[in-house]
């Protein structure tokens, strides 16, 4: 007994310590790669060229920043109810299906989700361009001159597909963890199978839709490849404003003060979401593949 | 399993006589809502295969469909240095990323795992800050310090912040299997006498390796995709595959781009699929 005390004790304390332990590198390294980077931008945006907040006041008072954030909120919304659109009887068919059909389904959503950005935002550009096959499908019926390369509606049409597993992902995990012997009940008591489904299953989802919908929106506010290859210089996103304050203006204080803002906004979103359905690591869990 | 309920089943039966109303199923999936789910399926999967019948063109333009065939592009992509060069710096960043992060990410996921204190979850956040924080504010700040530190350009630069970018993955990924695992067995194995290494190298790490393996499969395919802060910190000696894929599209117009989105395409959807018909074909057993 005593020695099974011993070695007992000799564990706990070797677990209490071999946990923390374990982080160091982590934390290390997101150290010097995230948070100090973070630390230094936040400093300079603050002290360039003197001590004060005018980078901060400069974003709601030089006319343009508000413009493009406008501009950026009505696209993140765009997009939002797009993939919400799209998302919501995708993941629900999900739900539905047998297992065979639920991994088939879950591997249309994945490939896209890791297929190459680059590849895809070329894929889309060939596809709106002038003369390309969107362009040619109007035409067909009768709609001339429908080019969507360098309008907001091109870039939305692209970033609803790439956003959409984010929305399918939580969405979908939300939507497992409800018991569908409750719709049937309600439609044992006399209800048809739509107004079981609005009254029963849809509130019951509203959690998974706005959680989905707060992670979309806050990544979508941050894109920056697919507006660049699909969108126009004249109608810029917030992420192609802090691209050209930095590797053009080389305003890096002014820079470091709307990224700051920028990630800030993202990350409260981000904050609501996990409250409301822990949909970062539903996603992640997600894309790990569970499929069970 | 109230989810198993399929509808086929009163077509095959219709054919073999009227079936009784009753048979239908109670619980049926509209044929709208399979239709939707196709139509679905469909724009997630098809827009990016016409990168496919593009790489095959024999035209310098991005016109689509092409009006001739032929293999330039790809062999343009081959022959060309400035195509190869970005492609073995990609491999090599990703490698050295995949290695790194999978270390360090699975150490703090069995450290997280090991950890009941509350300030647990605090650290976990901020381990997965990298997957929630836009990466233009990322590409921004990191590109400002790395001016400073000498660094922008620098094959360590690119290892450090995809590492980091890189580690939410593998956290998730060792964190999923480590939540199946059976802490008694550790344990076990020391009372039997195995050091704490020893018990995570022979018992824990076998079983938690299934998590450890696709969080490295993630961190690769991170790093090789990750454009937007490679095209901040990247020098004229020393860039990646992404940012040539992205300036061929933007600036050049170079038609290569096709050839190497379409590598992209295919190595990532066979890296997405072959777990994927594994798990299928054992169901099928």
């Amino acid at each position: 007994m005593a020695v099974a005390a011993v070695t007992q004790g000799r564990q706990r304390r070797r677990a209490r310590w071999s946990g923390p332990g374990l982080l160091v590198p982590a934390l290390v390294l997101m150290g010097f790669a995230v948070l100090a980077p973070l630390a230094m931008s936040f400093w300079r945006s603050l002290t360039d060229p003197s001590f004060g907040l005018s980078h901060y006041t400069d974003l709601f008072t030089d006319g343009i920043t508000l413009t493009i954030v406008g501009r950026t909120l009505m696209t993140s919304l765009i997009v939002t109810l797009g993939t919400v659109i799209l998302g919501y009887p995708f993941a629900y068919l999900m739900t539905r299906v047998g297992t065979t059909m639920r991994i088939l389904m879950l591997t249309a959503v994945l490939v896209p989700f890791w297929t190459s950005m680059t590849a895809r935002n070329f894929a889309w550009l060939i596809l709106v361009q002038r003369g390309g096959p969107v362009d040619k499908m109007f035409s067909a019926v009768g709609i001339d001159g429908v080019v969507l390369h360098g309008t907001v509606a091109g870039v939305a049409v692209a970033m609803i597909q790439v956003m959409l597993p984010f929305m399918v992902l939580p969405l979908y995990s939300h939507m497992a963890g409800i018991d569908r012997k409750l719709l049937l009940a309600a439609q044992a008591l006399g209800s048809t199978p739509i107004r079981a489904f609005r009254k029963v299953f849809l509130p019951l989802s509203v959690g998974g839709v706005v959680s989905g919908s707060i992670l979309v929106f806050a990544l979508s506010f941050g894109f920056y490849v697919t507006p660049a290859i699909l969108g126009s210089p004249q109608q810029s996103l917030v992420a192609q404003l802090l691209g050209q304050r930095t590797l053009q203006l080389l305003d890096f204080a002014a820079a470091g003060a709307l990224g700051i803002v920028v990630l800030l906004f993202t990350l409260a979103l981000v904050t609501v979401a996990n409250r409301l359905g822990g949909s970062v690591s539903a996603l992640g869990g997600a894309s790990v593949a569970k499929g069970k | 399993m109230a989810t198993r309920t399929q509808s086929p089943a009163p077509r095959h039966t219709e054919e073999g006589g009227r079936p009784p109303r009753k048979q239908k199923p109670v619980d049926a999936i509209p044929l709208w809502l399979k239709i939707v789910g196709v139509l679905v399926a469909i724009y997630l999967i098809l827009p990016t295969l016409v990168v496919i019948p593009m790489s095959f063109s024999a035209g310098a333009t991005f016109q689509f469909p092409p009006d001739e065939w032929s293999l330039r592009w790809y062999e343009s992509f081959f022959t060309d240095d400035r195509w190869l060069k970005a492609l073995s710096n990609s491999l090599k960043v990703a490698f050295s990323v995949m290695v790194v992060a999978t270390l360090i990410g699975t150490a703090a996921a069995v450290g997280l795992s090991r950890t009941r204190a509350r300030w647990a979850e605090a650290v976990r956040s901020f381990l997965m800050l990298p997957l929630v924080a836009p990466g233009i504010v990322i590409a921004v700040v990191v590109y400002i310090a790395y001016l400073n530190w000498q660094m922008v350009g620098s094959f360590w630069g690119y290892v450090l912040i995809h590492t980091a970018m890189a580690l939410p993955y593998v956290l998730v990924a060792v964190t999923a299997s480590l939540s199946g695992f059976d802490t008694n067995l550790l344990r076990a194995a020391s009372s039997l006498g195995a050091s704490p290494l020893r018990a995570f190298w022979r018992v824990q790490l076998p079983l938690i390796l299934p998590g450890v393996l696709s969080g490295a499969v993630f961190a690769f395919v991170t790093s090789l995709d990750e454009v937007v802060v490679a095209l901040f910190i990247r020098s004229p000696l020393f860039e990646t595959l992404p940012v040539r894929m992205f300036n061929s599209v933007t600036i050049e117009i170079d038609p290569t781009v096709a050839a190497a989105s379409s590598i992209l395409v295919v190595l990532a959807t066979l890296l997405i699929l072959t777990p994927q018909l594994l798990r299928l074909a054992r169901r099928k057993k």
